[in-house]
């Protein structure tokens, strides 16, 4: 039962109605998930990674935004299939989600108690009294100070770091097999981020939840991620062990996002690296590899096809770039990260 | 909560001070004289004069009246002989606020529930059907509305009385006149407020939970919705007050609004100052109590 797939996206395309044309947010994305592992899509704002996780859990505005091919299979059974009310009988219980903004993602006029209790009084047809109960207790395994006074707050009376932590209670209070974390401390200050990460990291041992973490910051997956998926302009562009990945990546995009992680260790407090260039228009996505305007390895034959999936000797690492193909490695030498 | 309301009484009081000073010397330069009438003797219009102590300056007057008002004592009507303004008041006011309240439930509730439903169905014919008569409410004065609902409900389809004050039936129609602009108010900033609150993040929350749309928009959108509506309840209160003035006429209701109208036209001195007192304060209380609620309604303004 190790090895089973909890969760697996096939070759998800999402699409949104604009009047400028469509936006090709997602094109083509598989990924899958095993039962108590924790996996982190990486990639810049804007690559597609909110809008491939809220298809996910049925979020995505069915109005502009539509599924235009792949299956979500949870458990086995098709998650696109379902509708709507079926599908809610699984948001906030099996599948619950922890949003990047604490500041807004809360409502303002209801105590926070009240926000916590609210998945649990749906979902488990407990009394208000039990709901409680079941709240206080999920507030102090992830160590929130006074828990019953907390309840009785708003939002807007707790701290940043607090928020996020009701963001969280609330996520976790029905026992959900997956919780997706959308970016949970990019609005938060540097410290609190610290905090936060490594309640996430303590909870994995406690619960048997599944995570899958998205980020833009692969200093963040470091710390929790067993597999990583680096996602670029609605693309995978590499998956592999967390190891492998920081050790062994092999696509330019992956070195790029790996060259921004602030290294306390560096000798110099060099200024942060970032990739230059900004992601392409996915209304009209370019011809071949997405990332060849950006990539200062970049050939003709990028320019013009798309890379396939090459496999590497690690099990299951793969990554979409011409330069890792047996031609291009014969007429230019092995590959090599320019930076090492 | 304390301060809040505190702050807010002080003012309220300065506002109904001010609110009687102004009224006062207002109402003395309206041209005319209250006793003056060819069928009375000059002595007998002097006697009188001397007797309410028009004799008096105008200083001097005020600030009699001024002392008697902090004891609660608005005088006696000039024209309706031997009655004082407190005992009309008393008898004419349960009317108009039983009219006014009737109405104003009505209408907020309605009015409410026109700018969910527009917003939940937006772009398709419920939408449009509402915002029309939202705007014939808005359009339609009730000296035009009140006759037409008259002549169609009480004399063509007679379902309902056409004028008199009493039953629950006799009711509804000046309510619903009365109301209407509120009702049409309401859908249109309801509806705005709704449809801005569908995209707020903590909606997305509530989604996320799997809550059905309905409890989605009653449990999480409406009271937000509600925060920006409730300042047009003062407005939409002193509305109701102005518009019994037509419509208590209309439908033969012995309101308060009539006495109102008379005192004018009367140049009742001591029943202009009472009522206009009486309104004046009654319309800054109302405006307190929306105040308070407010703070209710959204925790961050009831803890600054
Ligand atoms: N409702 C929407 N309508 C149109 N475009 C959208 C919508 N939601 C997201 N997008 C677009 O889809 C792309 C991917 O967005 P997103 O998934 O939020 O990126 P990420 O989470 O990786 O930062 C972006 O280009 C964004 O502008
Ligand atoms: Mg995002």
């Amino acid at each position: 039962m190790e090895n089973r797939k909890l969760l697996e996206v096939k070759d998800l395309v999402v699409h949104f109605d604009t009047f400028q044309g469509a936006v090709q947010a997602v094109r083509g994305v598989s990924w899958y998930l095993k039962e108590k592992e924790t996996v982190a899509i990486v990639g810049e704002s804007g690559c597609g990674k909110t809008v491939s996780i809220q298809t996910v859990i049925g979020l995505n505005p069915r109005k502009n935004g539509s599924v235009r091919g792949g299956e979500v299979l949870f458990e086995g059974k098709d998650l696109l299939a379902l509708t709507q009310k079926e599908m809610r009988e699984y948001q906030g219980n099996q599948l619950s989600i922890i949003f990047q903004d604490p500041f807004t993602f809360l409502n303002p006029t209801m105590t926070v108690g009240e926000q916590i209790m609210e998945p649990y009084l749906l979902h488990s047809r407990a009394s208000r009294q039990e709901a409680r109960a079941r709240a206080l207790e999920i507030l102090r395994l992830i160590s929130l100070p006074n828990p019953e006074e907390t309840m009785k707050r708003y939002p807007h009376q707790l701290s940043g770091g607090m928020r996020q932590r009701v963001m969280v209670a609330m996520a976790l209070i029905c026992d959900p097999k997956i919780l997706f974390a959308d970016e949970p401390t990019t609005a938060l200050d540097v410290t609190i981020q610290a905090q936060i990460m490594e309640l996430m990291n303590g909870l994995k041992e406690k619960l048997n939840t599944s995570i899958v973490l998205i980020t833009h910051d692969m200093g963040v997956v470091a710390n929790m991620a067993e597999r990583i998926y680096v996602m670029y302009a609605g693309k995978i562009v590499e998956h592999g062990d967390a190891e492998t990945v920081f050790h062994h990546p092999k696509h330019p995009y992956t070195w790029g996002l790996l060259g921004s992680v602030p290294r306390l260790d560096e000798r110099i407090q060099s200024e942060l690296y970032s990739i230059p260039g900004t992601p392409p228009d996915l209304i009209a996505p370019p011809k071949g590899c997405a990332f060849a305007a950006r990539c200062r390895y970049a050939k003709q034959i990028c320019r013009k096809c798309e890379p396939p999936r090459i496999g590497f000797e690690e099990p299951e690492h793969y990554a979409y770039c011409w330069l890792n193909h047996p031609e291009c490695i014969r007429r230019n030498g092995v590959t090599v990260r320019e930076e090492e | 909560m304390v301060r809040y309301i505190g702050q807010k009484v002080l003012i309220a009081l300065a506002t109904v001070f001010v609110l009687a000073t102004a009224t006062f010397f207002l109402m003395k330069l309206i041209p005319g004289d209250p006793f003056a009438n060819d069928k009375v003797s000059v002595a007998v219009q002097e006697k009188q004069r001397e007797y309410y102590g028009l004799d008096r300056p105008v200083a001097v007057q005020y600030v009699t009246y001024m002392k008697n008002l902090l004891h609660g004592d608005l005088g006696y009507s000039m024209k309706k002989t031997g009655r004082t303004v407190v005992d009309i008041i008393r008898e004419a006011f349960p009317v108009s606020a039983k009219l006014g309240l009737f109405s104003l439930l009505i209408s907020e509730a309605v009015g409410i529930l026109f700018g969910i439903l527009c917003a939940q169905f937006r772009g398709k014919w419920p939408d449009y059907l509402l915002m029309v008569v939202a705007i014939l409410g808005i359009a339609l004065p009730s000296m035009v509305l009140g006759p037409i609902v008259r002549y169609l409900l009480g004399v063509k389809l007679q379902i309902l009385p056409v004028s008199g004050w009493g039953s629950f039936k006799q009711m509804l129609m000046p309510a619903f006149v009365l109301g209407l602009g509120t009702i049409a108010g309401n859908t249109r900033s309801m509806r705005a407020s709704m449809l801005a609150t569908t995209t707020q993040d903590y909606v997305k929350t509530a989604q996320a939970k799997g809550l059905p749309p309905v409890k989605v928009v009653l449990r999480h959108q409406l009271r937000n919705s509600l925060v920006p509506i409730i300042p047009n309840l003062g407005g939409q209160i002193a509305g109701v007050l102005m518009g019994s003035f037509v419509v208590e006429s209309m439908f033969l209701i012995g309101g308060l609004g009539r006495y109102f109208v008379d005192s004018i036209t009367n140049l009742d001195y001591p029943l202009i100052m009472g009522l206009t007192i009486f309104y004046g304060a009654f319309l800054v209380t109302m405006n307190l109590l929306v105040d308070i609620l407010y703070g209710l309604i959204d925790p961050r303004i009831r803890m600054k």
